[in-house]
């Protein structure tokens, strides 16, 4: 850390008012605040007893995805070898499969950060407020939630859509209404759909060398089409309730593995950065949602039990990573119960009844931003009618 | 079951105001508190439920093709159809004449709270295009009953959730150029694109 500070003492300056390099103080600031700040908390007397910032909090929220990217290049190899039918033991190969799933997942985060960065950095410098640090989580989200075969452009272009429209536009860092990462991937779900949708983007490689009868698709395409049947067919790709839990199934980078996710959250609930109302109200809003669905005989998963939603396609990773995003989220405490519960009704409702959309926990959540706001509205408005009516007595 | 998939599908698949983007007027200039923006939502449900099924009474007897048939059979080749905007939009100013009246008279406190939005949602294209979506789906009397009703519903819904929006956008630090119906327009996009979640269920 020495030697950082060194540097930045000897940069300071020429940042500083009447230096060379005075418009750019805010690109500075940032990366000493980033190093060096919070500085210290207060010893006794005071009621500061912990110097969590921003910056912390969105570190915490790094920390927890590290499973999940890590599972995810892993799995990125472990599917390109399942497909072209080299090595496809779980334990087998482990070195040749980070190596392979680093060559497609490293360029895609060195992307996000790179675009996203670089807008930010520009927005700062342009509108005179210090860069914040919101994009470190937007950044390590995006890459996680894009198909391994997604054209680099694609995501500089999502990257500074959301980062200017949905976040900048609003005022930066706390401000935004809808997710960034969510933004980000929705546009080009709308934008591109083919390249983010379907059965054939979910493993990276040249199709031409796949051996035969491999199809590709996610658990949740087969299980909306041929049920549980599709499901258990033959080896080896069959999704079983293991795999899907252990993650060794097709799907965007980071959202495949259960105990991956599962890790993260609890780093996310026991630092307290998430927050476990949200988490669990989702759960059970889409436990309720597809049971009740599967009862009402209306759901084309035939025979898939209600859980087994929770281990396909990316709603885990989102109820942990994107539903409890502390900005976008209700505010309220009674708030998170309504809103998580209706997230999970409503990702259940798009991915069991709308056959234009195969995954509905994207959409369900950004809906649910829209309606956030709302909710807090009311819960704040009834509860000053309580009180009012307590004083009134 | 008919009459409730007419309902989903008016009030959030085909939402008046975020899938078709009708009613944007009073959507973007009502919207600031969600007081007022809950006054114009209900006054919409209110006038919508009424007119949808005025506009089928006055379409199926009198305008259709061959509708005037009844009078003499020498008007049963009378196609009228082509009259129906004008008739259309005179019969929601009439009727919410109408009701303005009987509702000032009897139900003075209703009135107040809807204050001016009464009047001014006669000349809402989500009303007029209620009546004309009505035509064109070829809905029976009930249903139209329920399509009204649930398109209001709608609209209430979008109106409600932009306006909380807006109020908590007050504490943002938006860049100076976006303020107000700028941001106002980016906000209304966004919402689009989290209400296409519903395009293509169906039901």
């Amino acid at each position: 850390m020495k030697i950082f500070r060194s540097i930045l003492n000897l940069a300071k300056p020429h940042f500083e008012k009447g230096g060379l390099l005075e418009k750019h103080y805010n690109a500075y600031d940032a990366f000493e605040t980033f190093l060096f700040v919070p500085g210290e908390a207060t010893a006794g007397g005071a009621h500061v007893r912990d110097g969590i910032d921003l910056k912390r909090t969105m570190f915490t929220v790094i920390i927890s995805l590290a499973p999940c990217l890590v599972f995810g290049i892993w799995n990125v190899g472990h599917q390109h070898h399942l497909a072209i039918g080299e090595l496809t033991g779980v334990l087998e190969g482990f070195g040749p499969k980070m190596l392979f799933g680093a060559m497609r997942v490293l360029p895609i985060v060195a992307v996000t950060y790179f675009v996203g960065l670089n807008t930010e950095f520009a927005f700062a410098v342009l509108r005179g407020h210090p860069v914040n640090e919101g994009f470190l989580v937007t950044g390590s989200l995006i890459p996680l939630i894009v198909p391994p075969t997604i054209p680099l452009w694609m995501v500089a272009l999502a990257t500074v859509f959301a980062v200017v429209i949905g976040k900048e536009a609003f005022g930066g860092t706390g401000m935004n209404i809808l997710n960034v990462a969510l933004t980000a991937r929705v546009f080009l779900f709308f934008a591109y759909p083919t390249y983010i949708s379907g059965d054939q983007v979910w493993v990276a490689g040249d199709p031409g060398n796949f051996v035969d009868g491999y199809s590709g698709a996610t658990p949740l395409g087969v299980g909306y089409i041929d049920g549980m049947d599709g499901l258990t067919a033959a080896a080896p790709f069959t999704y079983d309730l293991w795999n899907m839990i252990l993650g060794t199934i097709p799907g965007s980078i980071g959202e495949t593995s259960a105990i991956a996710v599962g890790l993260g959250a609890l780093v996310l609930i026991v630092t307290g950065v998430g927050s476990w109302k949200i988490i669990a109200s989702v759960l059970a809003g889409a436990f309720a949602a597809s049971s009740l669905l599967t009862a009402l005989n209306i759901s084309p998963f035939q025979g898939v039990p209600a859980y087994y939603h929770f281990f396909m396609g990316g709603m885990l990773f989102a109820t942990v990573y994107m539903a409890t995003d502390p900005v976008t989220a209700a505010q309220t405490e009674k708030g998170k119960w309504v809103y998580g519960f209706l997230v999970g009704v409503f990702g259940i409702v798009i991915r069991v009844l709308n056959p234009a959309y195969p995954e509905g926990f994207m959409l369900a959540i950004l809906l649910m931003n829209v309606f956030a706001p709302t909710i807090d509205y009311v819960v704040v408005r009834s509860n000053i009618k309580r009180r009012a009516a307590r004083v009134l007595q | 079951m008919e009459l409730v998939n007419i309902f989903v599908r008016s009030a959030f698949i085909e939402n008046m105001v975020l899938a078709y983007f009708l009613g944007m007027c009073s959507f973007l200039a009502v919207s600031k508190t969600v007081k007022t923006a809950v006054g114009l939502g209900a006054a919409v449900i209110f006038v919508l439920s009424i007119t949808a099924p005025l506009n089928w009474l006055i379409y199926t007897f009198l305008l259709r093709d061959g509708a005037l048939g009844f009078i003499s059979p020498v008007f049963a080749e009378v196609d009228l159809t082509f009259l129906r905007f004008i008739v259309f939009i005179a019969a929601i100013a009439a009727a919410v004449q109408l009701v303005e009246m009987v509702v000032e008279r009897y139900f003075p406190r209703l009135h107040v709270s809807l204050g001016i939005f009464l009047p001014l949602i006669t000349v809402n294209c989500a009303i007029l295009g209620g009546s004309l979506f009505m035509v064109q789906r070829q809905y029976a009397f009930g249903e139209t009953v329920v399509f009204g009703a649930g398109s209001g519903f709608g609209f209430f819904l979008a109106i409600v959730a932009i306006a909380s929006i807006r109020e908590k956008l007050r504490y943002s630090n938006i860049p100076a150029p976006l303020r107000g119906l700028g941001m106002a327009f980016i906000m209304t996009g966004l919402m689009g694109l989290a209400f296409m979640s519903f395009a293509g269920i169906s039901l």
